[in-house]
């Protein structure tokens, strides 16, 4: 890919963005949004986070050894110091760190 | 300059964005140059795109060569939570003037975060510190984004795993919002979808095809899940 091909991607991917964050603006100035818009608010947000948790790990090699470990021990770290410390960067910042040395030297792929 | 305390209050208020925003910036602009491509193309995603989820996915399915209409479907519903944002911002930002349209653009999960969770002072022009703290929040992604684009130039970093930062992100985004919905209905839609994807369409079909799953079961559960939700907000 070339730079012109980048940046064509990212005007693309500006335009949705920006679409995102402009459409309440749009549509619901002057009345208050349908019932069905607030079923989708308070829903699709967590079932989206969780298909890209998933999504995110979709190299996943669950049939060969060491099968998952680092990145199913990784979730755990995270969950864990999330629920316990409840600090975003804190939680983030260990279970990056962790599955890094993990896949850095622990289960080095060759 | 008249605004002074407007200023002031946005740089105290964002202390704790920035510290996050370098850090992941940082790390986005890593990965952003692991890839070969040049470091100042990060500095222009980060200034145009502005979105920190989206552009980590975003650069993984560039580099995927995935198309321009799945990249822009992915985009959409990616950030579809941030119509929701706007939902509760819109008349917080109804008599900002001249910066709405900048408003509207900067709001990203952090910057709502501060904007609906820090009440606001007595006696501040409103519209001016809301001004400041978005501008401000980015301001801080730009810098972390050119800084580790830049420092990936120069340095070789083993940035083996540094993908799992937004693995990461998104464990601790489903997190808060367990905390707020209380309903495990749709993180149980969101793995049933996700891996029944998974495991029956290509790979590069699968985030697409995984939202199209779970909007039907979402629509189809609608009755179950907004039972749960009234149960235990009554209880």
């Amino acid at each position: 890919m070339d730079n012109f091909d980048i940046l064509i991607t990212i005007a693309v991917v500006a335009l949705a963005n920006f679409a995102t964050r402009l459409f309440p603006f749009l549509f619901f100035v002057n009345h208050e949004p349908p019932a069905v818009i607030i079923f989708v608010e308070k829903t699709f947000p967590p079932i989206i986070m969780t298909i890209l948790i998933f999504y995110s790990l979709k190299h996943i090699d669950l049939s060969n050894a060491p099968y998952g470990i680092s990145e199913i021990s990784a979730v755990v770290v995270t969950l864990v110091i999330h629920l316990s410390l409840k600090n975003y960067l804190v939680s983030i910042f260990t279970g990056t760190l962790f599955y890094m040395v993990m896949v850095q030297t622990v289960f080095v792929s060759v | 300059m008249q605004t002074q305390q407007e200023l002031f209050a946005a740089v105290k208020n964002s202390i704790p964005v920035m510290m996050g925003y370098v850090i992941i910036g940082f790390a986005f602009g890593l990965l952003f140059v692991s890839f070969d491509y040049d470091w100042y193309l990060a500095t222009v995603m980060s200034i145009f795109v502005y979105a920190g989820a989206l552009q980590f996915l975003a650069i993984g399915m560039i580099n995927a060569k995935v198309g321009l209409f799945d990249l822009a479907i992915a985009s959409l519903v990616v950030n579809l939570r941030q119509s929701f944002y706007g939902l509760s911002v819109l008349r917080k930002f109804k008599s900002s003037g001249l910066f709405k349209p900048y408003l509207i653009f900067a709001l990203t999960d952090e910057t709502f975060a501060l904007l609906t969770s820090i009440p606001e002072k007595q006696g501040l022009s409103a519209k001016h510190y809301y001004f400041y703290l978005s501008l401000l929040n980015q301001c801080y992604w730009v810098a972390g984004t050119t800084i580790g684009a830049v420092a990936g130039g120069i340095f070789s970093f083993n940035t083996e795993g540094l993908e799992f930062s937004l693995t990461a992100l998104f464990i601790v985004l489903a997190v808060e919002q367990y905390k707020n919905l209380k309903s495990y209905l749709p993180f149980v839609i969101g793995a049933v979808s996700a891996i029944a994807a998974y495991s029956l369409l290509p790979v590069d079909r699968m985030l697409i095809s995984a939202i199209g799953f779970s909007m039907l079961l979402m629509f189809m559960l609608k009755k179950q899940i907004e039972r749960q939700v009234r149960a235990t907000i009554d209880g």
